[in-house]
């Protein structure tokens, strides 16, 4: 069973990923292009429905289906691909998407958890090989920050707010 | 100059701790070297030639003493050449006087940038300092912008008389006023060198300064979302803004602001009034301008003449601390005369020292009845070469004999250049000159806004240089002009010798090399550069 962190805490991992086996009724995440091909299909899954986008999907796209989905998975495919930062921002502050946001792909390393629970990120689904008690140290790695972020780190003091 | 507060320190202080974790997962295999590279960058740490470079942060320029002791302090007990395991110590060390390497290198927004006249200069409309700091902290660990499609640079200019190279940043930021007398700015966009140099273009004629940080993201947002990936080389914002063109840039910039100045960090008048208050203007005396130079020695009169500059305040005046003294790389310094001129800055100029971008050092308010004191101790330690504004105020980068990216060297070039142009009486004939001397195309030189540039390319495993002239970064912004094909190493300063006797006969009374050549153009330099030597393929 896949851990991920979740608000802080190592959970066991309550989603499966789209090619992955998948039984009724399972909590199903699936990449966007495949939810457009066949949105007959999917927008009737039987369990909670995710949608994940790689970094050229645009998230405004998915503006008026957001109510609709349980999850949003954003793909970092290495660490040095941030456009997955502003992603997150958006579907937070500007689309005011409220469930789950999930950060999956290679690129997702215990080094880039602070930046990406600042963005909104409540769930970090680490790349193959990271240890999760890392990770999850590492969101404390800071507690000062200058820049107004989402509360999932435990900053004390922040410089600027929005 | 701004002083850390708890936030601050306590920040640098867990950076160095989560440094030095990475650096021992490195040490320790658990990182690749291509895993901790962009986290060593955002650290300013480069692996050169022999050995680690690490490239500190020196905030739009500032230094107070007791930081340039520490830089000596460092320099001496590791010897230049720092190893890995060494670095988190020396950032440790660093932090114990609000000094860091962060995002000094890497695909992040880098240090920030100002005039340095800022605060003194008497055609300024507001100090820019208080607006850099503001952007450095808005800017520290941005959580959205830390791994951006390539570096960032901010530059900010107080005066109208563009002394930060803003043109060729990709953000510059002029300062200005509105109807009202509200301070804001005037937002250029694209600018930078490297590849494909390009200037910016304004994307807005006035920002209000409680915008600031709002319309930054909007920018930082929609280059993190739509810049090149795929390509280093096209990754800049100019290449975005040139590829949309500048209206729709705009536009979608515009567009962007709109949307997101609810949830984007505010500027509000208590933080700006906080940060403002740390560049107040020194307690300065009461006193009157009087001409230091009369009646003392030519040599005194020389340097008063070169090497300082008028101050906003009377009595007062700006001292270059020159960093080019024939003989010596370009912006090199060691230790004693660092600690010398901690030492003097405490004497006489309120214990703080500027480094320009011109790879020089400034003492900004020095009474000039100071002046001969400052010459003598100056003197003794190298550093009144009396040449800033001349040819052989050169920039230089590292070039062949220290950076692993050089095709070519540009030290031995400048050795030969300050050889040539010995003679003070022949350079102050010459005038404002402005050699600036890349050893690769990242222009880390700035050869492209150099009056004269010099660009080492490798040819066949040999070091060749390419001359532009026309080029300009200081009063207006142009790119040079490639004279023709490039020369061999030997052949530089004859060539530039050649291109500046030309200057010589083409010269109306009084006009400068720049404008000379803005009225003659190329085709006369190009016949002269070239007059004597086979042209090379």
């Amino acid at each position: 069973m896949r851990r991920i962190l979740r608000r802080r805490e190592i959970v066991a991992d309550d989603w499966i990923h789209f090619g992955e086996d998948a039984a009724d009724g399972a909590a199903l995440i699936v990449p966007l292009a495949e939810l457009r091909k066949d949105p007959g299909r999917w927008w009737q899954w039987s369990g909670r429905l995710g949608v994940r986008l790689t970094p050229v999907d645009r998230v405004e796209e998915l503006a008026e289906e957001l109510p609709r989905l349980d999850l949003v998975a954003v793909e970092f495919p290495t660490p040095i691909d941030g456009r997955g930062y502003s992603a997150g921002r958006l579907l937070r502050e500007r689309l005011g998407f409220r469930g789950e946001l999930r950060a999956v792909g290679a690129g997702v390393r215990q080094d880039q958890v602070f930046l990406l629970a600042r963005c909104g990120f409540d769930a970090i689904e680490l790349a193959d090989g990271q240890d999760p008690d890392a990770a999850r140290r590492a969101l404390q790695r800071y507690d000062v920050a200058y820049q107004p972020g989402s509360p999932e780190t435990a900053i004390r003091k922040q410089r600027f707010f929005a | 100059m701004y002083q850390y507060d708890e936030l601050d320190q306590a920040f640098v202080d867990q950076r160095v701790a989560e440094f030095r974790d990475q650096t021992r997962r490195h040490l320790a295999g658990e990182l690749s070297e291509d895993e901790f590279r962009p986290l060593r960058l955002r650290n300013g740490l480069y692996l050169q030639r022999h050995a680690p470079m690490l490239r500190i942060a020196i905030p739009y320029g500032l230094l107070a003493s007791r930081q340039l002791r520490t830089l000596a302090d460092i320099a001496r007990r590791y010897d230049n050449w720092p190893a890995l395991a060494d670095v988190p110590d020396i950032l440790a060390e660093l932090a114990t006087v609000q000094m860091h390497a962060i995002q000094t290198s890497g695909n992040c927004v880098r240090n920030v940038t100002a005039d340095h006249l800022a605060g003194i200069a008497r055609d300024e409309i507001d100090d820019p300092r208080p607006y850099c700091e503001i952007i450095r902290q808005w800017a520290t660990l941005h959580p959205e912008f830390t791994y951006l499609p390539r570096k960032f640079k901010i530059a900010v200019t107080g005066s109208p008389e563009d002394r930060a190279a803003s043109e060729v940043h990709d953000i510059g930021l002029h300062m200005a006023r509105d109807a009202h007398g509200d301070i804001g700015f005037t937002v250029l966009v694209g600018g930078g060198l490297g590849r494909a140099p390009m200037i910016g273009q304004v994307i807005r004629d006035f920002l209000p300064l409680a915008d600031l940080l709002s319309y930054l993201e909007a920018i930082l947002r929609v280059y993190n979302r739509h810049g090149r990936r795929d390509n280093l080389n096209k990754a800049r914002i100019k290449v975005l803004v040139k590829t949309l063109g500048v209206e729709r840039f705009r536009e979608q910039v515009e567009a962007e602001w709109q949307l997101g100045r609810a949830s984007a960090a505010r500027l509000p008048a208590s933080e700006v009034e906080r940060v403002r208050g740390f560049f107040r203007p020194q307690p300065y005396q009461a006193l009157e301008d009087f001409d230091a130079a009369t009646g003392r020695e030519p040599a005194f009169q020389a340097w008063y003449r070169y090497n300082t500059r008028p101050h906003r305040v009377r009595g007062y005046r700006a001292v270059f601390v020159s960093l080019k003294a024939h003989g010596q790389n370009p912006g090199d310094m060691s230790c004693e005369q660092m600690e010398a001129v901690a030492a003097l800055a405490e004497r006489v100029s309120f214990g703080l020292i500027r480094a320009t971008h011109n790879q020089n050092l400034l003492l900004a308010d020095v009474r000039q009845n100071d002046l001969y004191e400052v010459w003598l101790e100056l003197k003794r330690h190298q550093l009144a070469m009396p040449n800033i504004g001349t040819l052989t105020d050169m920039i230089a980068c590292p070039g062949l004999d220290f950076c692993s990216l050089a095709n070519a060297g540009t030290l031995g070039v400048a050795k030969q250049i300050q050889e040539r142009f010995d003679d003070l009486d022949y350079l102050y004939d010459l005038g404002d000159i402005e050699i600036k001397m890349s050893g690769c195309m990242n222009a880390c030189g700035h050869h492209h806004v150099g009056h004269i540039g010099i660009l080492g390319v490798d040819k066949h495993g040999e070091e060749w240089y390419q001359i532009t002239l026309g080029g300009s970064a200081n009063g207006f912004t142009a790119l040079g002009e490639v004279i023709g094909p490039s020369v061999p190493k030997g052949e530089v300063a004859p060539t530039i010798e050649r291109i500046v006797e030309a200057y010589r006969a083409l010269r109306t009374e009084g006009e400068r090399f720049i404008d000379t050549f803005g009225r003659v153009g190329l085709t006369p330099f190009r016949e002269s550069a070239y007059a004597t030597h086979p042209a090379a393929a």
